[in-house]
């Protein structure tokens, strides 16, 4: 089949094409309308997902440091690993309505969201022939939430008073209100283990769709499809195997020359390139994370706002998107939440750049002139030192004198980021509103990385979580986003694109804003055509 | 007797040599002891990256033994390591002694390859270039390896990977290598690595075989036998070679503790799991049980290769080996 075919094909199966256009086309460049129909058949067949194949997925992000331990997974190859061999209560939904239910079959709550209760599922069965329990459902949470913990997902447990296993159910309960606590569930750190993992916790033994058959960390994981996957709907390769491949052209060139099917993490830089190779495609989902600027707001000179504006007014965005992300990302607006967020309102005034407000507001804060040092490093985020200098000149434009200085990768996130008063650096996303800002924008968090403080967003911050009523509740996220984008310490220019590409034989993507490679779930839910 | 053979100087030259290998190599454990310790940044920090809770951190340093003093720590480690216990990785608890010895043994393989290839050829193009001296092989030889020495080690990576790998599809371009592969999987898998090694290696080895040589064949032995009639190949294999062998030797050694401990930027760039890509994980988590043994095989390593180095000069000396 010729390239121009295969592409029409595509087109009329994804319905963007009729079929009697695509048997014309087809005819124009030499085929019988017979085998056309055939063709047509065969690829209306690819769309039901089919058994079997390995999948291989080069993923960056991974080192021969990483463990099984879900409380410990931090970096990307740790997260795909949880997602392959376990699964949560409940899943973060792709289009960003209510969460999903997995081992979790419903969730209730009392109506002062208090009190909530998982029904879990029966009839799952872990890797190592046990049946799940609610006892370690109970036992993994409590292994998470313990103060003694490791646990990556010890923040998002703070808030539980206590919990207990009621029947089939557990049941936590809340110091306070919070009408996120199903979202918080779907933490990826949160898979449950038999006995919480209490016993040995970098098992590798979870309910998932694959199951651990070599754990060589830095190398690769291999995986085998779990014959007694509770779910029939998902994981339909019979193994998945994720090397891993942390440089970007060795991760591009393997794709290319057919040793894996997915490649996670492509340089915007070649994304375009990729995209016109034959039998690749690229696949690109605007999603939460974004790349800033962070200025202490307690911290002289940027303890005064109008210079905090001035910075803001002096960076151009679209600029940023365009030469920094190669146009694979979206303009931010200086406060950490995008459309991808349930509640987002799209009604507040985008902040672009404009030379002679800076230069009014740097005016009116009568800063010195001395220069303002701002540090940056490579590891901050990709194409932090470009972004350095785009915006170093742009400010110049305004008669701001910004320094650049230019920090070892080694150490940056200890020595800099969150003790100097001004750096670049880099947020992913949080499943809610709620979460972002209570992880770094309330007063007392310890991420609080532009020490913002300012009681009237606490307060908000706090009200919010516990109403239940959503027109209030959006209401409220958006006087918070004016408070953050008008008085805060954050400079955020852009939202990054996951882009990942795949082989044309990978079939049944959807986007999915959430995380890389479809949330993690790429495994799950795609299939060979 | 006993007492002809320890009053042999070449004996005592090279005891003495051997205790000196075995004294740098504890210098070099102290310094890779305090190297670790003046790393900026926070093991704890590093193992949880950017989204770890101070709490986490507290809790994970006071499990790690971090509030020990240094010497002490330095104390116990040393003991470990002269019993072969390396103790195990901060970061994902797994041994290091078996993690790294099964690093090494895959870094070893990849060496020993590059090696097997690299230096006969090395010596034969320095032979060949020292019999055609001035004339177009030895211009060719000496532009090729000279070229192929200045192209940086992961654009040579990147250029083989490309022509090889993803436009011929001959090899493939992830040299992962794992247990159940056989042999011949192995050696297909390292194909375009141990291109890119050999290549890189070449150049230093056969430009000083050469240069070694044609000191050599300034001496008013190698104008006998050429007086002699002897052919021209032969004098410089029988009379030059052997007179030059030292500095060759010492010049092989340094190109194959390089081959050892050097390869790491090959290793990322070809997917390879030798001890190069380990120790970088490492010391990029602040992994510092690991990284303090990588340096020490490292260090032994190259102290061991350089005396063999050593010992072969003084081997190949006559004065030496026959005194008056």
């Amino acid at each position: 089949m010729n390239d121009e075919l295969r592409y029409l094909l595509a087109r009329t199966v994804q319905g963007k094409m009729n079929r009697r256009n695509f048997l014309g086309r087809a005819a124009a460049v030499g085929f019988t309308a017979a085998a056309a129909n055939t063709m047509l058949a065969s690829g209306l067949k690819a769309q039901t997902p089919q058994k079997g194949g390995v999948l291989k997925i080069g993923m960056q992000g991974g080192g021969s440091t990483d463990s099984l331990d879900p409380a410990l997974a931090a970096n990307q190859v740790t997260f795909q690993l949880l997602k392959l061999f376990g699964d949560p209560l409940v899943e973060l939904d792709p289009k960003g309505g209510p969460v999903q239910m997995r081992l979790a079959e419903a969730v209730e709550s009392t109506p002062d969201a208090k009190q909530w209760t998982f029904k879990i599922r029966k009839g799952v069965k872990f890797h190592n022939g046990k049946d799940l329990t609610p006892d370690d459902v109970l036992a993994t949470l409590k292994r998470h939430s313990d103060e003694n913990s490791k646990s990556g997902a010890l923040g998002v447990m703070k808030g539980i008073e206590s919990m207990k296993v009621d029947g089939d159910n557990v049941v936590v309960t809340l110091t306070e209100a919070n009408a996120d606590l199903p979202y918080l569930m779907a933490d990826y750190h949160l898979v449950i283990e038999p006995n919480g993992g209490m016993d040995d916790p970098a098992s590798g033994i979870g309910t998932g769709a694959y199951k651990v058959t070599v754990n060589e960390p830095g190398v690769r994981h291999v995986f085998e499809k779990f014959d007694e996957y509770w779910d029939e709907s998902q994981g339909h390769f019979d193994g998945v195997e994720i090397l891993v491949i942390n440089d970007n052209t060795a991760r591009t060139s393997a794709l290319q020359s057919g040793q894996i099917h997915v490649a996670n993490r492509i340089d915007p830089k070649v994304a375009g390139l990729m995209g016109r190779a034959p039998n690749l495609e690229v696949k690109n989902v605007s999603g939460k994370g974004h790349y800033v600027f962070i200025m202490h707001c307690n911290t002289a000179p940027f303890d005064n706002n109008d210079l905090r504006l001035a910075l803001k007014y002096a960076i151009n965005r679209q600029e940023m998107v365009d030469k920094v992300l190669q146009g694979y990302g979206t303009i931010g607006n200086d406060f950490p939440i995008n459309a991808s967020y349930p509640l987002f309102d799209d009604s507040i005034e985008q902040r672009s750049y404009d030379p002679d407000k800076a230069a009014f507001h740097y005016k009116k804060s009568g800063h010195d002139g001395s220069p303002i040092v701002m540090r940056t490093s490579d590891v901050a985020f990709s194409g932090a030192l470009d972004a350095s200098a785009l915006f170093q000149q742009t400010a110049q434009a305004s008669g701001i004198p910004l320094e650049i200085k230019r920090e070892p990768g080694d150490g940056y996130w200890s020595d800099v980021w969150n003790v100097q008063p001004f750096c670049a650096s880099y947020w992913g996303g949080r499943p809610v509103q709620d979460q972002m800002y209570s992880t770094a924008y309330l007063s007392s968090a310890d991420w609080n990385d532009t020490r913002f403080d300012n009681p009237e967003f606490d307060k908000l911050l706090v009200e919010a979580k516990g109403e239940l009523d959503t027109a209030k509740r959006k209401e409220m996220y958006s006087q918070m986003a004016y408070m953050v984008r008008d008085e805060g310490g954050l400079i955020l220019p852009m939202f990054n694109d996951f882009i990942c590409a795949i082989t044309d034989d990978v079939q049944g993507w959807e986007e999915d804003p959430n995380q890389d490679l479809m949330n993690g779930l790429l495994a799950h839910k795609c299939w060979f055509a | 007797m006993i007492t002809s053979i320890i009053g042999h100087p070449v004996v005592r030259l090279v005891a003495h040599r051997i205790a000196m290998g075995l004294l740098l190599l504890f210098a070099a454990s102290l310094l890779i002891f305090v190297g670790t310790q003046i790393l900026p940044g926070d093991v704890a920090q590093s193992i949880l990256g950017q989204s770890a809770t101070p709490q986490a951190l507290a809790n994970l340093r006071a499990e790690l033994g971090l509030n020990e003093p240094a010497v002490s720590r330095y104390l116990s480690w040393l003991l470990g390591a002269l019993h072969g216990d390396l103790g195990t990785a901060l970061t994902n608890g797994q041994d290091i002694a078996d993690a790294m010895g099964r690093r090494l043994g895959n870094t070893l393989f990849l060496a020993g390859c590059a090696a097997i290839i690299a230096v006969p050829l090395a010596l034969t193009l320095g032979l060949v270039s020292v019999r055609y001296q001035g004339r177009w092989p030895d211009k060719l030889i000496s532009a090729v390896t000279l070229a192929s020495v200045s192209v940086p080690e992961f654009l040579l990576g990147y250029i083989v990977m490309f022509i090889m790998a993803v436009r011929l599809r001959a090899f493939p371009s992830v040299s992962t290598v794992y247990d159940s592969m056989s042999l011949l999987e192995r050696l297909n898998a390292i194909a375009l690595p141990v291109t890119v090694l050999v290549l890189v290696v070449l150049g230093h080895m056969m430009r000083m075989t050469r240069a070694a040589i044609l000191n050599v064949m300034q001496s008013a032995y190698i104008e006998t036998a050429e007086l002699k009639g002897m052919r021209p190949f032969r004098i410089i294999w029988r009379h030059a070679l052997p007179n030059a062998i030292a500095p060759v030797v010492n010049v092989v050694m340094l190109n194959l503790a390089y081959l050892v401990v050097g390869v790491v930027v090959v290793e990322v760039v070809f997917v390879y799991p030798g001890m190069g890509q380990y120790l970088v994980d490492h010391v990029a988590k602040r992994d510092v049980p690991v990284v303090q043994a990588c340096g020490l095989v490292f260090a032994a390593v190259y102290i061991g290769l350089n005396m063999i180095a050593d010992l072969v000069s003084i081997l190949a000396n006559p004065r030496l080996r026959h005194p008056k």
